[in-house]
């Protein structure tokens, strides 16, 4: 799925470095050609150096939005309200790991090693979807989560499915097929709140209140301001504009928030009878660009866990491996014997 | 740093009867951890019944750049499919 077979990392990372000096102007003609031709870019064809720089940028990004995604949600395993939805929740998290560990296996036919994508991450170079630094207050949040961010995520990564970049793409309808799954029980697990009792319905609401700009949020900047889009459309990177994916998911999400009987927090939507599609509220892009530059409630908390979780396993990885070796060794031996 | 765990590449059979196919990649120490990640990341949902890994290292592929010398020839070779021979309707379906 994300390696064409043998995408060895220290060939695609010479590979990368060859590449890289060699701009010969008819390769990239035939590039320029291939993918305006709905062509798959494979990891041994030639690219410019700058594809796949904004490929490895986005890839890995998308890879710890994956991993760190498991964070919010881990907070409620041990207090979910019943084993059914423990087992659900738990089984939703494996599957984000999995997640992570496609993008990750597709960032590395880049020649970038995983080991270096973890180092930017934990040293805070590395950026992750800011949806992730918001706190999971109740259980209500981890049923809005499922609902909203998962939707806005399958939004995304449907328009992604249709990427330029093979093993990116090959990532995208795996992931897909899997993501399905977290919406419903997000959107199930909201409508056994929003018709309980006064207080569950209340639970609900202030949920959709506090995950519904972060949600609109996830597409990221306007339009106006996102002034690597246009390269990144070109080169079939990506396939819709910020603004585009942000309505489609607007006018999805409104008719499910009307069937559960509850609000979305913004004065200013309704539905303009000459587009068809529901005009919406201005985002506080001041909270945007807060969250993204490090100042969410929650930044802190989720790289250091991050951090954690990976120097207490330094220990397990490092016996997995030398006792790996040390039965590889013996095998040898036996057979030189 | 330590040293990364080397990555293996996952072939799955869907089904009895069916050929084995690549799956995915991932990384893990030795063949028992690579089999056992395997099963709890491509097999979650009934995708297998069946499991190889292999070291990526261990895999030999062709060169993408002799791509046009190794399977352009097979390209004018059209008497290998059977459409290239016209036999009447009277025979009846061959
Ligand atoms: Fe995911
Ligand atoms: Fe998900």
């Amino acid at each position: 799925m994300a390696y064409t077979i043998a995408e060895k990392p220290e060939e695609a990372r010479a590979f990368a470095a060859e590449t890289a000096k060699d701009e010969d102007p008819a390769k990239r003609t035939a590039f320029d050609e291939k993918v305006a031709a709905e062509g798959k870019i494979e990891p041994r064809d030639w690219m410019p150096e700058k594809y796949r720089k904004t490929l490895v940028r986005q890839i890995s990004q998308h890879a710890h939005s994956e991993y760190v995604g498991m964070l919010p949600e881990g907070n409620w395993v041990t207090r979910a309200p019943s084993l059914r939805r423990k087992a659900i929740l738990l089984s939703k998290i494996q599957d984000e790991a999995g997640h992570s560990l496609y993008l990750y296996s597709a960032a590395e036919t880049l020649g970038v090693s995983r080991d270096a994508m973890l180092e930017a991450l934990h040293d805070g170079r590395a950026k992750y979807s800011s949806i992730f630094n918001y706190p999971t207050l109740t259980w209500a949040d981890v049923a809005a989560i499922g609902w909203l961010v998962d939707g806005a995520a399958i939004v995304n990564q449907v328009s992604l499915q249709r990427c330029s970049y093979g093993p990116y793409s090959r990532a995208m309808v795996r992931i897909c097929k899997e993501e399905s799954f977290h919406q419903r029980q997000g959107y199930e697990a909201m409508m056994a709140l929003a018709q309980g009792t006064p207080e569950q319905k209340k639970m609900a609401q202030e949920a959709l209140n506090r995950w519904w700009w972060p949600s609109l949020m996830m597409f990221g900047p306007s339009d106006k301001d996102s002034p690597n889009s246009e390269q990144s459309m070109a080169w079939r990177i990506k396939r819709d504009s910020n603004d585009d994916l942000r309505q489609r998911f607007v006018d999805m999400t409104i008719p499910q928030a009307d069937y559960l009987g509850l609000t979305v927090p913004d004065p200013e939507l309704k539905l303009n009878a000459e587009t068809g599609h529901y005009d919406f509220g201005e985002i506080d892009w001041d909270e945007f660009w807060q969250v993204v530059n490090g100042n969410g409630i929650c930044n802190r908390e989720r790289l250091q866990n991050r951090r954690d979780a990976w120097d207490k396993g330094a220990w397990v990885r490092e016996a997995a491996m030398a006792h790996a070796d040390k039965k590889a060794a013996r095998k040898l031996a036996a057979a030189a014997e | 740093m330590s040293k990364e765990w080397p990555l293996w590449e996952v072939f799955t059979r869907s089904k009895a009867g069916m050929h084995h196919r690549h799956a995915g990649s991932l990384r893990a120490p030795d063949a028992e951890m690579a089999l056992q990640n395997a099963r709890d990341v491509y097999t979650r949902r009934g995708e297998g019944v069946s499991i190889w890994v292999v070291k990526s290292v261990d895999i030999t592929a062709s060169d993408p750049d002799d791509k046009g010398m190794l399977f352009d020839p097979s390209d004018d070779k059209i008497y290998r499919h059977p459409t290239f021979y016209d036999i009447p309707d009277e025979v009846g379906h061959m």
